[in-house]
């Protein structure tokens, strides 16, 4: 490190909006990063889990906000809670199953028992507290919840704005899209792959609204797609699409313009891809219109809608980041399916998850890859900025925000945009 | 198991303890060609997350067919993914292996695996178990299933460019 390095009260020296440049230290600094886990993952709505993770009352899942472990769970009335996953004795996790269903949360030390909305039930032995133990001021850590489609958030802030404001319009139009991906059905997690990477979580923050590395990058996963395919996916050179600022941080990149509203062009011919699947609907007695709309929903949206700070929903599936230290992110690719849909348009739906995301998918582990590049090239040059200017110089206003080319960097500057307006706080 | 004496199990057991050492060794030199050669048509190769054993109706870290097979090592040897141009380097142990079943020429196996991978002069280690179904042929034991089960299967990973 320098002597000279910006100080944190020197926010334009991390982040130049006037050029869109980074610091190095942005994604080095842990002083920084620590600085950043209490004035952003504290403060602002952070993605927890999706509803059907955990659908019956007494279901819980354990989640992250920030480095902080939380446990979400619904309760007998069918509330949804998260609290911190801390016993308010000794500090011992009172939950290490990752999900299932349970009537209380037990501390394992000393057996104080908590309700499904975290409060204090009983503890062993209250007698050597006192007459004036207050059980209701013993509860666990609770964090303000609320969810979207389906989509649960949490925050440790009293006073955030309503989730759905925070969201803003733009964003709350692209998630009911994105969702129509249920063919008609709820939709519903089918499972997930996990990886961590040595890398700080921005990298990733800046990854989803990325479209100019697909060709690159993804080259291999391309060479493996049938020609009608990969001529979906060959979004950059037709040059079609946009990236849009949403407000707040959040973004949307639509690479696939007629895939953008699953419910329109249904009579499109069949995609040779999905010409075994359509006879296999069919022959199990779907009526065309049907097939045709559990189909198009198994190809999954045709954008990737980027939120601030922890969560996108890409193409088909979730993508959730946890910071775990300045160089250390784990993320999650949540696979995404139809509730009570057909089992063999849920089967292709898991298929291509794999084909692409995961530690063994053609396309996550070269992401993976240059994501550690990024880090591990930081190394070097510390003077030099990180640049993500691209596609300024056409930038128009969209309907949301600014809106720029396909392969724009526009998402990334609403990004650091909104990051810089928190850490000014 | 079928009644095999213990002279035809022992001699079987070396059989097929041959064959895991050979295919773990084309896999660590990265011989995929050798590697694709060991696989019946209608073979699957299948790294779990969950427990069940319905894997069609579950995610999978893979569930490759012999076109995915096929589309994998081809994407390993084309040099065009990042990530396996180049690879990072294995040295893999299989032991501990045990004849589960024998009937006809149909014969399940299981084994550990500790492999340990080296890259950015960094090393890491993995352990699983495999679990195969050989085929006898003439030309040889194929294999017609193998699910390697990672001991942290459904925690958090890192990615993979090679095979278990």
């Amino acid at each position: 490190m320098s002597l000279d390095m910006p100080k944190f009260s020197d926010l334009d020296a991390l982040y130049n909006t006037n050029t869109a440049e980074v610091a190095t230290s942005m994604y080095e600094d842990p002083d920084l990063f620590a600085e950043e886990m209490e004035k952003i993952f504290k403060k602002t709505w952070v993605f927890v889990a999706h509803d059907s993770e955990f659908p019956d009352k007494g279901s819980f899942k354990l989640s992250n906000v920030g480095l902080e472990p939380v446990i979400v769970v619904r309760d007998r009335k069918g509330k949804i809670h998260c609290m911190v996953n801390r016993c308010r004795h000794r500090a011992a996790t009172v939950c290490e199953v990752k999900k299932g269903k349970t009537s209380s949360f037990q501390c394992p030390y000393h057996g104080w028992g908590y309700g499904l909305d975290g409060s204090l039930r009983a503890l062993p032995y209250p007698e050597q507290y006192g007459d004036d133990f207050d059980k209701t001021q013993h509860g666990l850590l609770k964090l303000r919840t609320e969810s979207y489609n389906g989509m649960v958030f949490a925050t440790f802030n009293e006073d955030a704005e309503p989730l759905v404001d925070f969201l803003g319009e733009g964003v709350c139009r692209y998630i009911d899209l994105f969702m129509k991906q249920g063919g008609g059905f709820p939709v519903k997690v089918l499972g997930e792959h996990q990886f961590s990477v040595p890398m700080n979580w921005k990298v990733q923050l800046e990854n989803t609204t990325d479209a100019y590395h697909f060709p690159i990058v993804h080259k291999s996963f391309m060479q493996t797609l049938d020609g009608e395919t990969g001529e979906l996916f060959d979004f950059l050179d037709k040059g079609v699409g946009y990236v849009e600022d949403l407000g707040n941080g959040h973004s949307v990149m639509l690479m696939i313009p007629e895939l953008l509203d699953l419910d329109e062009n249904l009579d499109d011919p069949i995609p040779e891809r999905f010409a075994d699947l359509a006879q296999q609907l069919l022959d199990d007695g779907y009526p065309d219109e049907q097939m045709r709309k559990i189909v198009r929903a198994v190809s999954g949206a045709g954008f990737n809608l980027n939120l601030f700070p922890n969560v996108s929903f890409s193409l088909s599936f979730l993508r959730v980041l946890t910071p775990k230290s300045v160089e250390q992110t784990d993320i999650r690719h949540i696979a995404l399916g139809m509730d009570g849909g057909p089992e063999a348009a849920n089967q292709m739906r898991m298929r291509l998850h794999e084909h692409f995301q995961g530690p063994m998918g053609f396309g996550s582990p070269d992401d993976a890859e240059v994501w550690e590049r990024v880090q591990r090239g930081t190394k070097g040059g510390e003077d030099l900025s990180i640049l993500v200017n691209r596609g300024m110089v056409d930038e128009e206003p969209g309907e949301y925000g600014p809106r720029g080319h396909i392969s724009a960097e526009t998402g990334m500057r609403a990004a650091y945009k909104m990051w810089k307006g928190m850490m000014s706080q | 198991m079928t009644e095999l004496s213990q002279i035809d199990t022992r001699s079987l057991l070396a059989d097929v303890t041959e064959f895991i050492w050979t295919e773990g060794a084309y896999l660590d030199a990265k011989d995929y060609a050798a590697w694709l050669d060991l696989w019946t048509d209608t073979g699957l190769y299948i790294m779990p997350i969950d427990e069940g054993d319905d894997y069609a109706n579950q995610l999978n870290l893979c569930y490759d067919n012999d076109k995915m097979r096929r589309d994998r090592i081809d994407r390993f040897n084309r040099g065009f993914s990042i990530s396996s141009a180049p690879p990072a380097q294995t040295v893999r142990t299989l032991s501990r292996i045990k004849i589960d079943n024998a009937a006809g020429d149909v014969i399940s196996v299981s084994c550990a695996e500790h492999l340990i991978e080296d890259k950015f002069g960094r090393q890491r280690v993995w352990a699983g178990n495999a679990y195969y179904t050989l085929i006898r042929t003439d030309d040889g034991f194929k294999i017609d299933r193998k699910i390697v089960r990672l001991l942290n299967s459904a925690g958090m990973l890192n990615s993979f460019s090679y095979l278990f």
